[in-house]
């Protein structure tokens, strides 16, 4: 009987206080993410301290660079641009239950792509609808690039892990032959396309170096978190990814759909790289190639595919990335200990939700 | 261009490929197993670095290169530790989990690296082959396949032993269950938890020892990132494969072959990107997909039997 009465007694119990409730999960949730990021540190600040560095000074460094200083904020909020982006496309494509890891493909065509029009649109239009151009045929390209493996997976059940993985070196090095042979600047030694002019690229916002594609970025993973949360074809999308067979039995067009979410997620992708590109670099240099999917792969299954959280954890990254690099140069280290620390965040924080999780369900029990 | 295609050309074009497949092929045979058994194992990419990593230490500083591969084998087998504890036995996200462990050993093995090795690149003596008589004899075929290291014949070898083990052991049959439907293999009274396990520590060993490979006989030193996407590889063999070892064998020879084009490529000057030849296997492969990808699907349909020989 005490089974009975005790899940009525506790909802009565959270009608009465759901606001103080609410408050409350919203903290245990910040906590849960805090403790565990303070933990890694912890972990590999060991790693530090046995190769014989200063963990302390280390993250110190780290949050100078990475938070605290006016220029190192602003060159983490610009990371956070591409970032944001690659995360708002697996969003859609992993709660519509598709494994799309080739997002570096993607972005990298996408990048190259941008990197060779963006120049010559800037020739014969006016420098904002040149951009603009310039992001929309990189998208149109990152989305015929993943067609393959969409149309493969809608109509032939080819697994799209397989599909994508293969994509993404092909596209790494096919981008890499576009920057070589075809969109190679001739004025210099260096492969590379050419350089968009300072003043052609997106704006800086305010008078900040922050640029504008940080803005978009956030657009476009609010945009795609409400429509995967709000909308019809988001439900759809959702449904698919649930139980591919019972959407069908629903009357869903599950290739469509598929096609639809591949073409989404790889032009986020591609949007990125465009974005990563006009925004920052300028050009692309042969064998670039940042791997920024690998990162925001876990980061955003850690944030449960959910869109505000998802913007939570890409922030971390930035920071720990950009505060990384500056602490690994003064302390000279190489920069890969910043690898070191993401993975033990990683899977800290997976942990955390593990036990978490299981500490709920004994409570309900 | 005549010297291109010469019988000395052709058998160190060909001996380069075997050597390139090895680790593809010790990678693609150690996923293919995690598969079968359900665990979807991405972190293969850090197992082989951890495995070329602690396989070279273990040969430079012993002087031998077998116990080398047996660090080798072990260092792998450590990370699949943490990856079967954390993904098998509480059941944390595999890709969430694999792609840590890829990030945290690159960083990891590249640190060490530095601080090791990063100012001399000391460097292996080159592995004595072990020739085998008569066969090494033949032009171009014999210097080209028999003449190699012994784990070469071993680590083929191993693929009749691994389609030994799926077809006609008990084990081989348990992993399979493990993967189509483990709750029968449970209902059978065989614990998953351990079956899965046994293929994850598998696969790691194997993954090191391909990545020790790679280092000490590939390479002959430990350079950080070594591997190069080599897991990432073995991930699309084994998928490819569809469950049966030979075909692991196939596709390790073929980007093999590829990657052994690139750098002779390099040798003789000719002027194109190597990413072209990179591309080379990735575009045929995919060829064959969009061909044969309604074909290619009925195995996966044909694994029924091994489900029903489980229960």
């Amino acid at each position: 009987m005490s089974i009975d009465t005790a899940p009525t007694a506790s909802a009565t119990a959270l009608d009465a206080s759901s606001g103080v409730a609410a408050r409350r999960d919203i903290l245990r949730r910040v906590l849960m993410t805090i403790g565990p990021i303070l933990a890694a540190l912890v972990i590999a600040g060991c790693i530090l301290l046995a190769v014989g560095v200063d963990p302390l000074a280390y993250y110190g460094y780290v949050l100078e660079k990475g938070l605290f200083s006016p220029l190192g904020i602003q060159q983490t909020l610009t990371r956070m641009a591409p970032l944001l982006f690659l995360a708002a496309g697996l969003i859609v494509a992993f709660r519509a239950g598709m494994w799309n890891l080739g997002g570096d493909g993607q972005f990298l065509l996408g990048a190259v792509t941008a990197a060779a029009s963006a120049p010559f649109f800037v020739g014969i239009m006016p420098a904002w609808l040149a951009l603009f151009c310039a992001f929309v045929v990189a998208t149109l390209v990152a989305m015929i690039w993943s067609l393959v493996p969409a149309l493969l997976r809608a109509y032939q059940g080819v697994n799209e892990i397989i599909t994508t993985l293969m994509m993404t070196f092909l596209g790494t090095s096919l981008a890499n032959v576009l920057v070589k042979l075809v969109f190679r600047d001739p004025g210099t030694t260096v492969p590379q396309t050419r350089t968009l002019p300072v003043e052609d690229r997106l704006p800086r916002l305010f008078d900040t170096t922050i640029t504008s594609g940080l803005l978009f970025g956030l657009a476009a993973i609010v945009i795609v978190h409400l429509v995967m949360t709000r909308t019809a074809f988001g439900l759809k999308l959702r449904i698919v990814g649930a139980n591919p067979r019972a959407a069908v039995h629903a009357g869903l067009g599950v290739p469509g759909l598929t096609i639809g979410v591949f073409a989404i997620s790889a032009g986020l992708a591609g949007l990125a790289g465009a974005v990563d590109i006009i925004g920052v670099q300028g050009n692309v240099r042969a064998d670039w190639n940042p791997a920024y999917g690998l990162a925001v792969i876990p980061a955003v299954f850690l944030a449960r595919m959910n869109g505000f959280a998802a913007i939570g954890f890409v922030f971390l990254l930035s920071v720990l990335s950009i505060g990384g690099e500056s602490a690994a140069r003064r302390l000279g280290v190489p920069n890969h200990f910043t690898l070191v620390l993401v993975s033990i965040v990683l899977i800290v924080l997976a942990l955390a939700e593990y036990v978490d999780h299981r500490y709920n369900q004994s409570r309900k029990a | 261009m005549t010297g291109l295609f010469s019988e000395v050309f052709l058998s160190a074009l060909l001996f380069g490929a075997v050597t390139a497949a090895i680790p593809l092929l010790l990678a693609g045979l150690g996923e293919q197993m995690s598969e079968k058994a359900g665990v979807l194992n991405i972190g293969i990419e850090g197992m082989m670095l951890a495995g070329a990593y602690l396989g070279f230490v273990g040969a430079f500083y012993s002087g031998s290169l077998w116990l080398g591969f047996l660090t080798g084998a072990a260092g792998g087998m450590a990370v699949a530790l943490v990856m079967a504890l954390l993904c098998v036995r509480i059941g944390l996200n595999q890709i969430v989990i694999g792609i840590a462990l890829t990030l945290g050993l690159e960083g990891l093995t590249a640190l060490l690296h530095h601080f090791q090795f990063s100012r001399s690149y000391p460097r292996l003596p080159a592995p004595n082959p072990t020739v085998i008589p008569t066969l090494a004899d033949i032009p171009v075929i014999g210097p080209a396949f028999f003449k190699h290291h012994l784990i070469v014949y071993l680590a083929v070898a191993l693929v009749v032993a691994m389609g030994y083990l799926y077809r006609r052991t008990q084990l081989g049959l348990n992993l399979q269950a493990a993967g189509d439907k483990p709750a029968a293999l449970d209902v059978a009274g065989i614990d998953v938890i351990r079956t899965r396990t046994i293929a994850v520590l598998s696969t790691g060993a194997l993954a090191g020892l391909g990545g020790a490979y790679l280092a000490n006989v590939g390479a002959g030193l430990f350079i950080p990132f070594i591997t190069n996407g080599a897991g990432f590889l073995g991930i699309v063999l084994a998928m490819l494969a569809r469950g049966r070892p030979v075909w692991v064998l196939f596709g390790a020879l073929l980007f093999g072959v590829c990657l052994s084009l690139t750098t002779a490529m390099q040798v003789a000057g000719i002027n194109i990107p190597t990413d072209v030849i990179q591309m080379l296997p990735f575009l045929a492969v995919m060829m064959m997909l969009v061909l044969f990808g309604r074909r290619a699907s009925l195995p996966a349909a044909l694994g029924i039997p091994y489900e029903r020989g489980a229960r």
